[in-house]
């Protein structure tokens, strides 16, 4: 039997031993790793579900929150509706920025350097040069950019041996200090209607920003928990060694999953071109942790190996329902992140016990199938 | 050296010039007609101040811009600096922070500047900085934003972050009352909430709104970028369904409110913004945004700081004043930008 991935090229291990690689590497990566294609909407079987769907009821809890107290917004359904989208607009961009930073995590690394990506895609594409190829060169720009940075960034971590998160460090700050280059310091408006109408269009009612987070989501989940390539970053997240045993070519993984989190800046940096109809040195500040913190949330392991696409987008909603929440009820800023640190600690201790108790809680009420 | 001593005939010369401003002022409340004496006025002829006139090497840092702003004060000093002959202008970037602008510092104290011109990271930060450079006989123009310490800078030149609340919530006062709005609902969004000069702001906006029986209904901070006042905006207009005003702190991160309001197809309310862009007076005077005014912080005056501090190295006063030196604190007036007065202000957009 021979080794083929989606991504079409041969593994350098020796095919004639060749185990079933990928089996071999998703089982080095989790004991639960055989039956990795039962769980709904994850990749190791009832544990992720049920995390979900804890994910799920803090959710409901913060609407909940919010119904109760400003019960008048709520009363209007137009109004909620619109607010529904509202939050999804908010989590569009980081949502996007998140998929990819969930592959890199999972696959044992972390990009620190997705915010100043974002931001020096979205300069690049605004830049007056790029801007008279019109919308399509934007985009083209954007993209090509993004990938290209983190292409650099996967070989700077694969061939030039740097640990992920010097490396990514350093793209952040030089990848900053570009865009800032570029941009000559300024903000550099988009006159181009295309890009500036994408924010603002919708298609059956629903903004089109959604539907691209949509979208990327789903191609994520399907990448992750459908493809060769996908249990190869399982496998290479959850133990290098075994991965590399077992004939994955670690390295080149390696490139192309930051090459992807690029990607995916590139997509988020025209999203952010087109909310704000500018771009500038500054902008996404801080989307590194956002993304960071809504994939711990999510359930995505930070030593790699384990996550879930759709655990990072509950994640990513949560944290925009946070923010709505908050400017609803006209609350500070500074109260809004000690709430978000609160939960990020919390997510991450709830980890650590690894549900049972909830697992317990909801395996005595059955609401959920016990493993 | 004669850094004692200048400073003893300074205080000197203080002394003497009270006693003959006492004696002025006797002698003007004494007679019947309080006729202006030859040392109160100044002779227009006599404020030619733009002559070239000896050599001044003048020291520059302000911080690495990210923002429209901070890299317009950098551009405007350079080009003050270089339509004199006499000025020789060293400029060092300040980094990312108050530690990285304090060694910029003092490779620029070795360059031997007769004044240095400073926009500090923060005032409070680079205190020291001003006492020792002052100290070592340079004196400093501080730039925006303050020294706590009177004895660390020679001369203050900032804006009036204060005075753009009170300018923006006046505006907004007036046309409430125009359009027979009792009780609006007025929203603001703030640039970094943490910032003393964001404090000021809001503080001017909600004591002159409060003055006139209104008051600011939401307020949600964003980051003096076009991507956070988005954000922001759009959050804002989520929870006031209705919005009569809104002012916006500044028009970088206005671009993104602007944007908000457009993609939730909101233009019942007016906005006012702030500082002073390009694009924002452009807005203004197109008139089909909700943008209907600005109020100024403008980034000119790091010309003026220029100017300053080259008649400082000249031992000069201003022109214009009686004064025979450069005086120790100026406070630009916030003034408002309409469609009406735009084409006058567009030269100070950045």
């Amino acid at each position: 039997m021979t080794i083929s991935d989606g991504t079409g090229t041969a593994a350098p291990g020796p095919p004639a031993q060749s185990p079933p690689v990928d089996r071999a590497g998703a089982a080095a990566a989790a004991p639960g790793g055989a039956s990795s294609r039962r769980g709904w909407l994850g990749g190791d079987g009832g544990e992720s579900a049920k995390r979900n769907l804890v994910l799920v009821a803090v959710l409901i809890a913060l609407v909940a929150i919010g119904a109760i107290t400003q019960a008048e917004l709520y009363s209007d359904s137009t109004w909620v509706w619109n607010n529904f989208l509202s939050i999804l607009q908010l989590a569009s961009v980081i949502g996007v920025v998140t998929v990819g930073m969930t592959f890199v995590i999972i696959g044992g690394g972390i990009d620190l350097s997705v915010g100043a990506i974002v931001a020096l895609a979205g300069v690049w594409a605004t830049t007056v040069a790029t801007q008279s190829y019109g919308a399509a060169g934007m985009i083209f720009t954007a993209i090509v950019v993004a990938v290209v940075v983190g292409l650099i960034n996967g070989l700077l971590i694969s061939y030039g041996r740097l640990v992920p998160f010097i490396a990514t460090l350093a793209m952040l700050v030089a990848a900053r200090g570009l865009a800032a280059q570029i941009s000559n310091k300024q903000t550099q408006v988009s006159t181009n209607a295309v890009i500036n109408d994408i924010a603002s269009s919708k298609v059956l009612g629903i903004p089109l920003l959604v539907y691209i987070l949509a979208a990327v989501v789903t191609a994520g989940w399907v990448l992750l928990n459908r493809t060769t390539f996908g249990r190869r970053t399982v496998a290479v997240g959850g133990n290098v060694e075994a991965a590399r045993l077992a004939g994955i070519n670690v390295k080149r993984h390696t490139v192309l999953l930051y090459a992807l989190s690029g990607l995916c800046c590139g997509i988020a940096a025209i999203m952010l071109t087109s909310q704000g109809t500018s771009a500038q040195a500054a902008m996404a500040n801080l989307y590194e942790l956002d993304a960071i913190a809504a994939a711990i949330i999510g359930g995505t392991l930070l030593s790699g190996g384990r996550g879930t696409i759709v655990g990072s987008l509950l994640g990513v909603i949560i944290f925009a329902t946070i923010t709505n929440l908050f400017a609803i009820n006209g609350l500070s800023t500074e109260a809004q992140n000690m709430v978000k640190g609160g939960i990020i600690i919390a997510a991450v201790l709830v980890q650590q016990f690894r549900f049972k108790a909830i697992t317990r809680f909801l395996a005595r009420n059955k609401l959920t199938r016990t493993t | 050296m004669s850094q004692h001593s200048r400073d003893l005939s300074r205080r000197r010369l203080l002394l003497g010039g009270a006693a003959l401003g006492a004696g002025t002022f006797l002698t003007a409340c004494t007679s019947n007609e309080a006729q202006p004496t030859q040392a109160q006025t100044k002779d227009v002829a006599a404020g030619g101040n733009a002559a070239p006139g000896e050599k001044v090497v003048i020291g520059f840092s302000a911080p690495a811009a990210d923002h429209g702003w901070i890299a317009a004060i950098t551009n405007n000093a350079k080009a003050q600096a270089a339509t004199y002959t006499d000025v020789e202008f060293k400029s060092v970037e300040a980094g990312a922070d108050a530690a990285a602008q304090r060694a910029a510092l003092s490779t620029l104290i070795a360059q031997k500047p007769q004044v240095i011109v400073l926009l500090p990271h923060d005032g409070k930060e680079l205190n020291a900085f001003g006492l020792e450079a002052m100290a070592a006989g340079i004196p400093v123009v501080n730039l925006d934003r303050a020294f706590p310490d009177a004895r660390a800078y020679r001369t203050q030149i900032k804006g009036d972050n204060y005075g753009m609340g009170v300018a923006a919530a006046a505006y907004i006062i007036a046309q409430m009352k125009a359009r027979g709005v009792s009780s609006p609902v007025i929203g603001e969004i703030p640039g970094i909430d943490s910032l003393e000069l964001t404090q000021e702001r809001s503080k001017g906006f909600a004591d002159t709104l409060n003055a006139a029986g209104f008051k600011v209904q939401r307020r949600v901070p964003a980051e003096f970028t076009a991507d956070t006042g988005q954000r922001a905006a759009s959050q804002l207009l989520q929870a006031l369904p209705k919005l009569d005003a809104l002012w916006n702190h500044d028009d970088d991160q206005g671009i993104g409110v602007l944007a908000a309001a457009n993609q939730a197809g909101r233009k019942e309310f007016i906005m006012v913004g702030g500082a002073g862009s390009k694009k924002a007076m452009g807005d203004i005077q197109t008139d089909n945004t909700p943008l209907k005014a600005t109020v100024t912080y403008s980034p000119s005056m790091a010309s003026s700081a220029i100017s300053l501090a080259r008649l400082i190295g000249q031992n000069k006063g201003m022109a214009d004043l009686v004064e025979l030196q450069v005086p120790k604190e100026l406070v630009l007036a916030s003034e408002t930008i309409t469609k009406e007065n735009a084409s006058k202000y567009l030269k100070f957009g950045f």
